[in-house]
């Protein structure tokens, strides 16, 4: 699913199994969460991550694809979420015959009718002017969902029942689980859809604008054009994503709209890897992980969310997708088990390194701001005083001889790698 | 009488108040084969920079089998028959080779901005790809990123993707710059293939090369021709040689 390098098949009518095989192992795996994650807290975490994975795709489209660095993604998804509560209400209200699993297209619709007018003047340039028209209207439209009220529904919101449409199949949607197989359906099928749209002429011209809008435009191709259509079709996915999340939370506001959620995308995004198609999906899916099971553990979890995204855009631009990616050629050469003692000399005192420093600031953090005489807590499952000295001290010093061990052994697989990347595997 | 396949009316450009091209007249005939030379910054690229639209010229006219040019964006003027390759590589580094030239023929296989047809799945489209990269002699390199190429095989690239749209009127920039002796016979011989039937205008600085190929020569100095005609012609030219071929061919032997 490489961007950079496509591999036509060579017989090019007829679905392949290779082709056919990542999409089967992901209906799958959708199928069988729910018997493995039983409880309804997961099942909603769940939901939420399919959710985040269609918004983080249609991101993915402006990004990674057509090289358009957004501010403002967050109004296509929320428009479209808006619009589906109000439809939810209208059904109930005047008992249209609509059944609920296809309320999402029409968040889609709206999301693209948005775009293709905002898009009309947003996607003339790339660059910083698209990213400042993006951050602008966004602005503009978290702006209007305090002054029109009657659609954005002001502080409060709008809120519908989701369960008031027309039974599908005799399912009403009462429980968490009928709407995580909804949800799993457009999931699947959008992915599949904006897979497919980045191997139609368009989607491949899309990447060449990307990369060199000048010469794309003498190919014939109007740069401000493709980006143009790219930029309709992410906002018609994200408004889908907007359509799922009206149904599942049943209730919309104005930070479905804002720019803490369009920056959320950008970075979730990032970090699951803007050059390979699945890259988005592994950044929704680790975040989603982290919002929702380290914010349990930590109030700092932020703190760790952000440092990760630093640490990502610093050391692997590539996103996770890029780390995974990378090592595919020593796969190919048969190499990767050369890499797997020096990976264990490495990888595992750096993680319990920084495991330590997160330690270290939950001692600090947490000796700031506990009540005064309030010495007890707790980290890593073991029971500390924060007045004595020895935790301070065992945290810092595991972190640094952690890291000591970590830089020695470093060369070793710097040196590793080369050779599993190397044709012959270094033996000559 | 036909028109002619480019036509140069009183073409004008100023940077600022330097004026770089200073009224430039010139017709080229469909089919011929025209190159342009002249000293370093006499204003040959910008000449192709304004016919072929990256520009906006400061006066005159340029029609393109007499239709006027004027306020035409590059890929309008692309779709009505004309490619350009650049004097700097100008390709997609970062998609594959093969990827590099099926981009470049959608257009004219008709596929526009079509978001309904699988790229992969068209055998013509795959085809026509496959045949460039075997013209272009870089089938082998045909799944790489064209950005790792070497300088001369992204020169091949290069006059690869300006060709495969099809155009009729064909203009390259240097085509040769920075190639090796036999790199530069190998690339002649290729344009001499792909502009076979069609109207070719090249800057070129290699006197072998433009010598061997072109019907026409023009020369362009300080951002006027000095001379056109036969290429025994303009070698004769006593203007032309006090202006630039004198140096120039002395440089050669
Ligand atoms: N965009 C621009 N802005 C300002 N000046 C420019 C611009 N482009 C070209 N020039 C100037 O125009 C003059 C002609 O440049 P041009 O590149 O057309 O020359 P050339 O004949 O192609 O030279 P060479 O043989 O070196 O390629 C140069 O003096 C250059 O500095
Ligand atoms: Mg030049």
């Amino acid at each position: 699913m490489s961007d950079t390098t496509q591999k036509t098949a060579v017989r090019p009518t007829g679905v392949t199994m290779s082709m056919a095989l990542p999409w089967l192992i992901a209906g799958a795996f959708l199928l069988v969460m729910p018997y493995v994650f039983t409880s309804n807290s997961a099942i909603t975490i769940m939901n939420q991550m399919a959710i985040t994975i269609i918004f983080a795709l249609s991101y993915n489209m402006l990004l990674g694809q057509a090289g358009m660095l957004s501010f403002g993604h967050a109004v296509y998804m929320g428009v479209g979420g808006f619009m589906c509560v109000h439809i939810m209400n209208y059904v109930e209200d005047y008992s249209i015959p609509l059944p609920l699993p296809l309320l999402p297209l029409f968040g889609g619709l709206f999301g693209l009718g948005l775009a293709t007018i905002v898009g009309s003047f947003s996607t003339r340039r790339a660059g910083t002017v698209f990213a400042m028209i993006s951050l602008g209207v966004g602005e503009l439209i978290a702006a209007c969902s305090i002054i029109i009220v009657a659609f954005f529904g002001g502080e409060e919101g709008v809120s519908g029942d989701r369960t008031m449409g027309l039974p599908f199949f005799g399912n009403e949607f009462l429980q968490q689980i009928d709407v995580y197989y909804l949800i799993s359906f457009w999931v699947m099928l959008s992915a599949l859809l904006m897979f497919l749209f980045s191997r139609t002429p368009v989607g491949r011209m899309a990447n060449a604008v990307r990369d060199n809008p000048e010469r794309a435009e003498f190919l014939g191709y109007s740069a401000r054009w493709v980006r143009y259509y790219s930029f309709c079709a992410a906002g018609f996915f994200a408004g889908i994503a907007g359509g799922l999340f009206a149904i599942s939370y049943e209730i919309l506001t104005a930070e479905n709209l804002g720019l803490l959620l369009s920056g959320e995308i950008l970075l979730i995004t990032f970090l699951g890897g803007v050059g390979f198609f699945f890259g988005p999906i592994i950044g929704a899916i680790v975040f989603t992980l982290l919002q929702t099971v380290l914010s349990l553990q930590t109030e700092l979890w932020q703190l760790y969310v952000g440092a990760l995204f630093v640490a990502t855009v610093m050391f692997f631009p590539g996103g996770l997708a890029g780390v995974l990616m990378m090592h595919v050629p020593a796969i190919r050469l048969g190499n990767a088990k050369l890499l797997v003692v020096p990976y264990i000399k490495t990888l595992i005192p750096a993680t319990i390194g920084i495991l330590a420093i997160s330690g270290f600031i939950e001692i600090l953090f947490y000796s700031r701001h506990a009540p005064v005489g309030e010495t007890e807590m707790t980290v890593f499952w073991t029971d500390i005083d924060t007045a004595s000295i020895v935790p301070w001290i065992v945290t810092v010093g595991l972190a640094l001889v952690c890291f000591w061990i970590t830089k020695r052994n470093a060369p070793e697989l710097v040196e590793t790698w080369h050779r599993a990347n190397a044709i012959d595997g270094g033996k000559a | 009488m036909t028109a002619a396949a480019l036509e140069l009316d009183g073409l004008r450009k100023s940077f600022g108040k330097t004026e770089i091209i200073r009224g430039v007249n010139l017709s080229i005939a469909p089919g011929e084969r025209h190159a342009i030379i002249g000293p370093n910054g006499a204003g040959k690229s910008t000449l192709f920079n304004l016919i072929t639209g990256r520009f906006p010229n400061s006066g005159g006219k340029v029609s393109l089998h007499g239709n006027d040019l004027a306020g035409k964006a590059p890929f309008e003027i692309n779709r009505m028959g004309l490619s350009r390759s650049f004097q700097i590589t100008n390709i997609f580094p970062k998609m594959s080779v093969f990827e590099n030239v099926r981009c470049s023929l959608l257009w004219s296989k008709g596929y526009k901005y079509s978001f309904w047809t699988m790229v992969s799945k068209s055998q013509d489209l795959t085809d026509a790809a496959d045949a460039i990269l075997e013209q272009i002699n870089l089938t082998a390199r045909r799944d790489l990123p064209a950005g790792v190429l070497s300088y001369a095989e992204q020169r091949a690239l290069e006059i690869g993707i300006t060709m495969a749209g099809g155009a009729d009127v064909i203009m390259l920039d240097e085509p040769t710059a920075g190639m090796s002796h036999s790199e530069t016979d190998y690339i002649v011989d290729l344009i001499r293939k792909v502009t076979e039937n069609k109207t070719l205008i090249m800057v070129e600085h290699d006197m072998g090369v433009v010598f061997g190929l072109a019907d026409y020569i023009s020369v362009l100095v300080y951002g006027e021709i000095i001379a056109t005609g036969r290429p025994e012609e303009v070698r004769a030219n006593p203007k032309v040689q006090e202006a630039y071929l004198g140096a120039a061919l002395e440089e050669e032997h």
